[in-house]
């Protein structure tokens, strides 16, 4: 295999994002219409059905998460993260662009399946452009009338990884510091101003109206079995194509780059492979034979996460990146918990020792010890995978960490 | 509805809602917090009450996370204590230890637990920020060299005094304790209650007044009512040397039922009078333009003459009675009672109803 | 330029709209100044100590002043192994001026920024949010040259 296999992007450049009017010609707003037809608990089972889960890394079922949402309170929202903070992923960026109304009804569709018309998008503050251009495309859906009573608006982050957690994203739309709660309680049952919320990325969102368009079974049939669907991946360090493409969930890591990336760039050999984001594992080139879906990648120990491909040829040192990535977490942990707001710190500083040849085997076992401890004990999932880059290359990489040493 | 969970082989039965802390606690563990404040919001950030619920990837704070039925939980297993250690070894990495000075040395719950689970020096020391803040204001020092970042002190500014003076600023390793703009408290809302420093679980926060004076920790501690006003405070005086040395805060509501340890600027910063030679002991009687010591009993016959003349001349309304909230109410009964009953006059007003 | 007073209260009903009237202020003013940032406490019912923690929690948000033209230089990891590192060192160079600091005549503030999302083109600086793209050191006076 390896064609890509456009859903979500089907219509990528050939339709205007913001018009409705170009989307419905492409057979948009049907899967809202049919949502609409059904009552909210079949749609929900539908959803569960098809076997959707989570695009923003957390890979949980999305009916099911909306299945917790209670049914009596008047007001529930709807809330979409585009905070996408994870380095080298733009693939809901992507999606806006190519096809923003997809993801507005999406959101309706949610809507309508939770009891909702109040729907927000957590856009990162990176993207001022992409908000004016979701103001637009929200502007444009509401005028034709094909939102029906759901409503959307658009908020802006502010620079802050963390915010891509659900709970810090909800305090950031309250006007908050981007702090993640504890949990539970979860956003289903106590979310934005402590009311019910679905938390959903663009890219789950997105897929709604084609799976309400052709049916649960039909989306269940693409892909990898217990991750079905496919997956916008974005390509990006040593490949030769350096760009987009949306795949079908069985697609082989080995085919993301070397069929549809072309290759390590300028033909070298390949020495590890993130997948997922910053906080993703460093894949050896013996585990490139994985298909892509959460559970597969997961099985080899690392995560599809946000589903960038971070591609590093031979000559890359690795404990330099791990370096760079560990001042990446010291600078996006919000702080609130010991662990990750002092342990990313001396990750980092441990890791600069390291780096510069001052490191010893004491540096490489503390390394160790705070990594158990800041996955096991951290207040959220910024501080729990944060040392995952570390951990996994102290698996298959020890080598380049025991050459710098003193 | 009670549930039934096991904690450290112990099977016991909690009303359902309650967090794992309190059950541990039932249960006879002893389970360290920093953040954890029974008058405040949970945080459940310093992660020092980590327990194990068995089958769980991670561990949990207990401090947030509600009891579940048939959870088998373990307080002190190995993971538990490894990863204590290391949060005690991360807050000490950045810690001032200058325990020997310290104004909380003796009642500190990060030297109590280093101390407990054996932490004599951190594997992670390195930078250290220097956050210590030089603020003019006569009463509280902030030596955020030694602040844990538990919290405590803006939720109790928020939840307790109402002040918001101050905030966390900045994110992650840098984020620190700080007024807006990170200026001096004077400059701020803070109205001195030192709420802050009730709270404030290590030497972070502590009283300017009492400094150097004797080390709460080691000195007698006596309960009294405030003075002030008429709220009732409790107060707890630090006694050394049969002098008041400063003024804790005791929360227990059964010995501090008015206030549960808060005070204001008056009742725990301004206890030096007591000790002052300049306060009066005897009653005085100007004479000549100057004041003599005299006797109680010389000093109440001559102003009952008075007012006695005063009546008989110009007749009962021509005298009033101003009386205080900081006497107590039976006290203020009395006064009224003496001026309505003896004197004959209503004019009786009181200096709360200003 | 707007007022700060009429920004504020264009978002003043928005709930939690504090950070969006952030943004505002900053599109005009290029950061918030304290007169602002105080006033946007009460509008938000805050108090100064919590719209500055606000403020301070934020990387796009800046408390200092800073310059007409805001440059990030993204470092993270795909951006760094395209050679951001040499990038930033030109930057440096030509401005004069280091990472946090801005320009004697207030035109350029250069920041460092982690991941900006335009991955397709490594590695990538942002000025006022507009990103450029595959910049090589020899690129920063050309680039540069073009803001007024």
């Amino acid at each position: 295999m390896t064609q890509e296999y456009r859903v979500l992007l089907e219509h990528a450049d050939k339709i205007n994002p913001e018009s409705a009017a170009d989307y419905i010609q492409v057979g948009g707003y049907k899967g809202l219409e049919k949502a609409h037809s059904m009552n909210p608990r079949d749609l929900t089972d539908e959803v569960k059905k098809s076997g959707l889960r989570g695009r923003g890394g957390a890979g949980f079922n999305a009916g099911m998460k909306w299945s917790f949402v209670p049914q009596y309170p008047e007001t529930k929202y709807v809330v979409c993260n585009f905070d996408e903070g994870e380095p080298g992923t733009y693939k809901d960026r992507i999606i806006c662009q190519k096809n923003a109304q997809a993801l507005l009804e999406g959101m309706a569709i949610c809507g309508h399946a939770i009891g909702s018309n109040n729907g927000y998008i957590y856009c990162r503050g990176e993207y001022p452009f992409v908000v004016e251009m979701l103001k637009n495309a929200i502007g444009n859906a509401k005028e034709s009338g094909a939102l029906g009573e759901f409503n959307i608006e658009v908020r802006m982050g502010a620079g802050a990884y963390v915010c891509g957690e659900e709970t810090a994203l909800i305090e950031s739309i309250e006007g908050h510091r981007g702090e993640p709660r504890f949990k539970p309680p979860f956003p289903g049952v106590e979310g934005l101003w402590r009311m019910p919320t679905v938390v959903n990325n663009v890219e789950t969102f997105a897929c709604l109206p084609y799976i309400m368009t052709n049916g649960a079974d039909w989306f269940a049939g693409i892909g990898a079995k217990s991750y079905p669907g496919t997956k916008v991946l974005t390509l990006t360090g040593d490949i030769e194509n350096p760009t987009y493409f949306e795949v079908p969930t069985d697609y082989l890591l080995r085919d993301v780059i070397y069929e549809l990336g072309g290759g390590v760039k300028g033909g070298k050999k390949l020495k590890a492979v993130q997948v997922g984001g910053t906080s993703g594992a460093f894949i050896p080139p013996q585990n490139l034979d994985t298909p892509i879906d959460f559970d597969s990648m997961g099985a080899i120990g690392a995560a599809l996460g946000s589903g960038a491909v971070f591609v590093m040829d031979e000559s890359r040192d690795i404990v330099d990146i791990i370096n760079r990535i560990a001042k990446f977490f010291e600078h996006e942990s919000c702080g609130q918990c010991t662990p990750c707001r002092e342990g990313t710190f001396r990750c980092k500083e441990i890791m600069e020792r390291i780096n510069t040849g001052r490191g010893s085997l004491k540096d490489i076992e503390n390394l160790k010890v705070l990594a158990r401890i800041m996955q096991k004990a951290s207040l959220c999932g910024l501080g729990q995978a944060a040392p995952i880059p570390i951990t996994s290359t102290l698996e298959h990489f020890e080598y380049e960490y025991l050459r710098k040493l003193v | 509805m009670d549930i039934k969970l096991t904690i450290d082989g112990k099977e016991i039965e909690v009303p359902q809602g309650t967090m794992l802390l309190e059950a541990c606690r039932k249960a006879g563990a002893d389970i360290p917090t920093f953040c954890y404040d029974p008058d405040l919001k949970l945080a459940g950030s310093c992660r020092m009450c980590v327990v194990q619920p068995k089958g769980w990837r991670n561990l949990v704070a207990s401090c947030v996370t509600p009891a579940q039925n048939g959870m088998v939980i373990e307080t002190e297993s190995p993971d538990v204590v490894e990863a204590r250690k290391v949060v005690l070894e991360l807050m000490l990495a950045r810690h001032k230890l200058t325990c020997h000075t310290c104004e909380k040395d003796g009642e500190c719950n990060l030297q109590d637990y280093c101390y407990r689970y054996g932490v004599t020096e951190s594997r992670f020391a390195g930078k250290v920020h220097n956050l210590f803040k030089d603020d003019s204001n006569p009463f509280i020092e902030r030596d955020y060299d030694k602040c844990v970042m538990c919290t405590r002190c803006v939720r109790a500014c928020e939840e307790i005094t109402g002040a918001r003076a101050i905030n966390v600023m900045d994110r992650g390793h840098h984020a620190h304790i700080a007024t807006a703009y990170d200026g001096n408290l004077e400059d701020s809302p803070c109205v001195f209650c030192g709420q802050c420093i009730m709270v404030c679980p290590v030497g972070a926060l502590t009283s300017k007044i009492a400094a150097g004076q004797g080390k709460p920790a080691q000195n007698d501690k006596v309960l009294t009512t405030c003075t002030y006003c008429g709220t009732g405070c409790t107060l707890e005086l630090n006694v050394k040397n049969d002098k008041i040395v400063g003024v804790t805060s005791n929360r227990d509501a059964e010995w501090s039922p008015v206030n549960r340890g808060a005070l204001c600027v008056k009742g725990r910063f301004g206890w030096d009078f007591v000790n002052s030679p300049e306060r009066l002991t005897t009653p005085l009687i100007k004479e000549n333009g100057e004041f003599r010591p005299a006797s109680w009993d010389e000093a109440l016959d001559l102003a009952a003459e008075k007012i006695k003349g005063i009546k008989e001349k110009y007749g009962p309304d021509s005298l009033s009675m101003f009386s205080s909230a900081r006497v107590t109410n039976e006290e203020n009964y009395l006064a009224q009672k003496l001026m309505r009953a003896a004197i004959g006059s209503n004019n009786v007003d009181h200096c709360a109803r200003l | 330029m707007a007022n700060y007073m009429d920004i504020i209260a264009g978002c003043k009903d928005k709930p939690g709209g504090i950070i969006e009237a952030y943004h505002a202020i900053q599109k005009e003013y290029n950061y918030i100044p304290e007169e602002a940032l105080k006033e946007a406490a009460k509008a938000f019912k805050l108090s100064e100590a919590q719209a500055f923690g606000v403020a301070t929690f934020y990387s796009y948000l800046s408390v200092k002043k800073r310059g007409k033209y805001i440059i990030r230089m993204c470092e993270s990891a795909p951006c760094h192994v395209a050679g951001a590192d040499e990038v930033l060192k030109a930057m440096e160079a030509y401005l004069g001026i280091k990472v946090g600091e801005t320009t004697p005549d207030n035109k350029f503030t250069l920041e460092l920024s982690e991941c900006v999302g335009q991955c397709q083109a490594t590695p990538v600086v942002t000025i006022n949010s507009e990103p450029v793209f595959n910049v090589k050191p020899e690129m920063v006076p050309g680039i540069l040259a073009g803001y007024k």
